[in-house]
């Protein structure tokens, strides 16, 4: 027998005022639109110091108007010094890795689509859930003051190399306040994003409806369970390791700092810390990190893919399976960062081996999406257009991986553009067209109005041929041994390879400048869209059940009872070619 | 399915019984999942030890010895847990032990500072070497944790103080659990440390 | 819509793999005697891989060209085979892949980390620091003097803090801003970091290894081709990142000695 209490229902009453409606809200649905709004943020200003990158690698002593204003002393008259670029870097490569492709795919959709798509009212812990999303807002304000400091951004990278990020300002301008701002960002990114992985975990095992086994749950609410397992323990070491390089660079001690060093003529005093050690910690984290931004694109593509192509994917089960064993394979392969970094040579085989295998379930999704194509009748649209685009991408980027997994190649690989390539592309650019993909679809649920599709598709040409002209050439660059992290190209071989760079540059810009109309599109749509109704695109998911927009609590009281997984396409339904999960008809024939 | 026993109330209007349960589980779930990135936090941090101390500059400290007087402490505060978890479906004494708990939870944390000033003493500073630099790290980190749990008898204790039936059982059932956890933890700790450093 | 994405991606495709096919963008010669065998893998994967990467873009392209923006209501269906044919074709595919390139390929890597340097291989210590590279042959008795940190001292051209007063190892020792090295010699590089982490890269002589401080790495080569060569820094080490770079003269026999024997008499 259960019996309750009122007390245990965790249904909260409709916010009232501004403050508790829009800014420290409870509701999932808001705090996935406040974490999307950040991610916009991010990637638009991650977009801009990328554009400043590339403008300084082919123009160097161009003068950018107004830059002085931001940073004195790295851009004096506007033009970028080599330690500006290199802040740029570093903060291009954090923000877009940390704000922008943990906080859209994962944080921002999963906020908004999991509950609903299970059938919930809300998030298990709704305060934790609006905790989690301030922690990450006052995390990416620590790291952007960082930009407004005498001392400037860091210069480390966004993988923060120890010595180097953990000795303090004697190594380098932005090596004080700056890396100390970045730390602290860090460590405060990861504690909230373990907030929400716990939340994401508890709510998916607990809170879902009536007849919505795990079996039946729709393929991104699966992607998006395991990969909050999968960021509850990558956080979950990160925190501790950016604990001690704070502790490093603040109280003294010297956890990554080993004995001898003398930086800018002065012997450091420090003694018998490990650099390898953050390498480990970082990497351990850091490759994980990578399925944290593609697994959330995966299961958005899959699930606009089979709305699509209006016949179920091949098999479910099987990207299921082949995300939850790339999800596990993750945590055996973050050696494969460091094949050069004088680890243990036998280590790299024993990391070589399973990188090679996690190519299988990637191929398996692949050749799942692929062969699903096959028979199916598929409806082009903005959203579609970006899930083909994924997979193209996905392939594109992961076939590159497989040079990155043998050490002998990577010998020679390292560190040059062929690997700037191989991660935009599979892991920046794929999980950018997720996350295009999802908005383009879920926009009308989330606003009452439909994006506008003509300047959707042109939006779509523009950044499909743009991204291939941006990161193709990178592999080709890098095959011959073009050096990344450079802030100018002063090698000897250069000057012919500068008309390539020149090419990149020109794409950049062009296809940045139409990310804006992205922009406009979304904003605009956002208040003079045509409205839109429940189900604009046939889905069969609980997301399509409610309302557009959907009322504060969901379901209005109600509890969806499901029937069906979410595969229902391509049969004789009510409504359709397609059956709703919640809808009690049996699919004829 | 939510173990305990629960007093009958009107049910709201929304509410049904699955659901309900749902949140007593998932808030169940939740600690457990959080355990779990506890561990990986600490197994992180051991892991870091393990590689420092094979960097070699290393030379043990003698640990202050109230460490185990504080883990009696911890032991008994476990126990005293228990004993509000037993007294609440018994509905009698619940204000004592949560109380008695609070302050064998505040004790352990009074004990490590002590620990810590006795440290200092002997010259033993964050970072003065790396033992000390783990010592302090692990302690520190694992008070902040314990610290979290006492913030959640704070809160327990108010809700007894207000009348028996705001107290949810789950929620103390989670109290328990985590504390537990933090004994266990600490013991773990303590291991490390006096083998270790 | 559809068809005009099959006919992009076939040409955003081909276009992508034509300056592979036309080797527009190969590795500079290469002067190592283990090289080859990494070329050799690079050459497979490339094969590979680049098969791969056409045969999936162009199946997609084909799909989407033929599948898409059919009459409302068509009739849709499975491919032959269905999910057991993709599990068993990747499994086929990539299983294979992993054999030919990951375990019959480790043997470049062995070439360069598991065959240890002959022992009469010539001894060079190299030192980066912020942002040069140093390099120091033991001189005539064979043996490098200790390092003192605390003597480093870059305005005398101490670079790797000797104490030739103290140290009778380290009086002979030769620092050079160069890598002079006799053609066909086995050299090798003991690596030591001054301040944060570096790289050594010679693209030439497919070798690259980070410099970690604290951490006394070595690594082996044979060059075999005379002729001057970049050695650039890879580990992002700071402002000077991209201009920290030294050159490799590979020298004839000859040569060396010459250069040696001066070395010797500017002491
Ligand atoms: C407009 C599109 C983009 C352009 C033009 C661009 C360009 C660049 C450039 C030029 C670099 C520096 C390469 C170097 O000097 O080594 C870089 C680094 C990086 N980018 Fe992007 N990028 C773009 C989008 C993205 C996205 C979407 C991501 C998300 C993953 C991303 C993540 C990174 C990371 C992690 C780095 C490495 C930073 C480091 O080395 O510490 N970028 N990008
Ligand atoms: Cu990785
Ligand atoms: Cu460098």
């Amino acid at each position: 027998m259960e019996q309750t209490q009122p007390q245990s229902v965790h249904v909260h009453a409709p916010p009232e005022g501004f403050l508790w409606k829009y800014v420290f809200s409870l509701d999932h649905k808001v705090i996935g639109k406040q974490y999307y709004g950040l991610a916009l943020i991010a990637v638009f200003t991650g977009m801009i110091l990328s554009w400043l990158m590339r403008f300084h690698l082919v123009w160097p002593n161009a003068k950018i108007v107004g830059l002085d204003l931001i940073s004195k002393s790295g851009a004096p008259g506007g033009v970028i010094t080599p330690e500006y670029y290199l802040s740029l870097l570093t903060m291009h490569g954090t923000l877009m890795v940390f704000f922008v492709l943990t906080n859209a795919p994962f944080a921002g959709f999963g906020n908004y689509f999991l509950p609903i798509q299970i059938g919930a009212e809300d998030m298990a812990f709704p305060r934790f859930n609006m905790m989690s999303f301030w922690t990450t807002a006052a995390a990416f304000l620590v790291l952007v003051l960082a930009f407004f400091i005498p001392d400037g951004p860091p210069i480390s990278g966004w993988t923060a190399y120890a010595p180097l990020s953990a000795v303090g300002s004697d190594a380098g301008p932005g090596l004080g306040w700056g890396q100390n701002l970045w730390a602290i960002s860090i460590g405060l990114f990861c504690i909230g994003q373990l907030l929400g992985s716990l939340n994401f975990i508890a709510t998916t095992l607990d809170l879902r409806t009536k007849g919505m086994t795990l079996m039946r749950m729709p393929i991104c609410t699966w992607a998006w369970f395991i990969t909050s397992c999968i960021g509850l323990l990558a956080f979950a070491v990160l925190l501790p390791a950016c604990l001690l390089l704070i502790l490093d660079r603040m109280a003294g001690t010297s956890f990554f700092i080993p004995s001898g060093l003398v930086i800018s003529d002065r012997l450091q005093n420090h003694a018998g810390g490990s650099p390898l050690l953050w390498q480990h910690l970082f990497w351990f984290f850091g490759h994980p990190e990578v399925y944290i931004a593609i697994l959330p694109a995966m299961g958005i593509v899959s699930h606009v893919l089979v709305t699509s192509m209006r016949k179920p994917l091949l098999s479910a089960k099987v990207i299921i399976y082949s995300m939850i064993s790339i999800g596990f394979l993750s945590y055996m392969v973050w050696g494969h960062h460091m094949f050069v970094s004088g680890m243990n040579p036998f280590s790299s085989l024993l990391f070589s081996f399973p990188t090679l295998t996690i190519t299988i379930p990637a191929t398996i999704l692949t050749l799942i999406w692929l062969g699903s194509l096959y028979g199916a009748n598929i409806r082009i649209t903005a959203a579609s257009l970006f899930a083909l685009g994924f997979v193209s991408m996905f392939v594109s980027g992961g076939v590159t991986g497989f040079f990155l997994a043998q050490p002998s190649i990577d010998i020679y690989l390292h560190a040059t553009y062929f690997v700037v390539g191989h991660f935009h592309m599979v892991m920046g650019v794929a999980a950018i067209f997720g996350i295009l993909s999802g908005t383009y679809f879920w926009f009308p649920k989330m606003t009452g109005r439909m994006m506008n599709e003509t300047l959707g598709q042109l939006h779509f040409w523009f950044t499909f041929i743009g991204t291939y002209c941006i990161f193709m050439p990178f592999h080709y660059l890098g095959l011959v041994g073009n050096v990344r992290r450079y802030a100018s190209f002063i090698d000897d071989f250069m000057p012919a390879l500068m008309p390539v760079h020149r090419f990149v540059t020109i794409a950049a810009l062009i296809t940045g400048a139409a990310q804006f109309i992205f922009l406009y599109n979304l904003i605009h749509s956002r208040f003079f869209g045509k409205p839109a109704t429940d189900n604009p695109w046939d889905g069969t998911s609980l997301e399509w059940s409610i309302p557009s927009p959907p009322p504060w609590n969901n379901f209005g009281g109600k509890h969806p009872v499901v029937y069906h997984d979410a595969h229902q396409y391509g049969v004789k339904g009510e409504k359709g070619d397609f059956i709703m999960q919640d809808s009690p008809e049996t699919a004829a024939g | 399915m939510a173990a305990t026993t629960v007093v009958t109330s009107p049910i709201s209007q929304i509410a049904d019984a699955t659901r309900v349960s749902g949140h007593v589980e998932a808030s169940r779930s939740g600690i457990w999942v959080g355990i779990f990135a506890i561990i990986m936090s600490f197994a992180a941090l051991t892991s870091a030890l393990l590689v420092r101390q094979g960097s070699g500059e290393w030379s043990h400290i003698v640990i202050p010895s109230i460490l185990y007087a504080n883990t009696l402490i911890l032991l008994l505060s476990s126990v005293t847990m228990e004993m509000s978890r037993r007294a609440l479906a018994k509905s009698a004494g619940v204000t004592a032990w949560i109380g008695i708990t609070l302050l064998l939870g505040l004790s352990f944390v009074a004990g490590q500072y002590l620990a810590w000033r006795h440290l200092a003493a002997q010259g033993l500073y964050l970072a003065t070497n790396p033992n000390s630099s783990f010592l302090y790290v692990f302690t520190g980190m694992h008070a902040l944790h314990l610290l979290g749990g006492i913030a959640v008898l704070v809160y327990l204790l108010g809700r007894v103080i207000g009348g028996y039936t705001s107290l949810r059982p789950h929620l103390l059932d989670n109290t328990a659990v985590y504390w537990h956890f933090m004994g266990g933890l600490w013991l773990y700790l303590l291991f490390v440390i006096s083998t270790r450093l | 819509m559809g068809k005009l994405f099959g006919v992009v991606l076939a040409i955003i495709a081909i276009l992508s793999a034509y300056p592979i096919v036309a080797h527009w963008y190969v590795q500079p010669v290469d002067i190592s005697t283990h090289g080859h065998a990494i070329d050799e893998q690079l050459a497979d994967t490339m094969a590979e891989a680049g098969l791969s990467f056409l045969g999936a873009q162009l199946l997609l392209a084909f799909f989407v060209w033929r599948f898409s923006q059919r009459k409302p209501g068509s009739r849709v269906w499975n491919i032959p085979g269905g999910a057991t044919l993709m599990v068993a074709a990747a499994f086929i595919l990539v299983g294979t892949e992993i054999l030919a390139l990951g375990v019959l390929g480790q043997k470049a890597w062995a070439n360069v980390y598991f065959t240890p340097p002959k022992p009469d291989a010539m001894q060079i210590q190299s030192q980066a620091g912020q942002f040069a590279f140093y390099f120091r042959y033991p001189g005539v008795d064979g043996k490098f003097g200790p390092l003192h940190p605390d003597k480093i001292d870059e305005g005398n051209s101490n670079f790797f803090g000797l104490d030739p007063a103290n140290d009778v190892e380290s009086r002979d020792d030769i620092v050079s801003a160069e890598l002079d090295v006799p053609v066909n010699r086995e050299i090798q590089l003991l690596m030591h970091a001054k301040d944060v982490g570096h790289s050594f890269y010679v693209r030439e002589l497919r070798i690259q290894q980070d410099f970690v401080p604290g951490l006394d790495l070595a690594v082996h080569f044979t060059p075999t081709q005379t002729g001057k060569y970049e050695i650039v820094c890879t580990q992002l080490c700071g402002l000077g990142h991209y201009n920290m770079k030294a050159y490799l003269n590979v020298l004839s026999q000859e040569d060396f000695d010459k250069w040696m024997k001066q070395k010797i008499s500017e002491q």
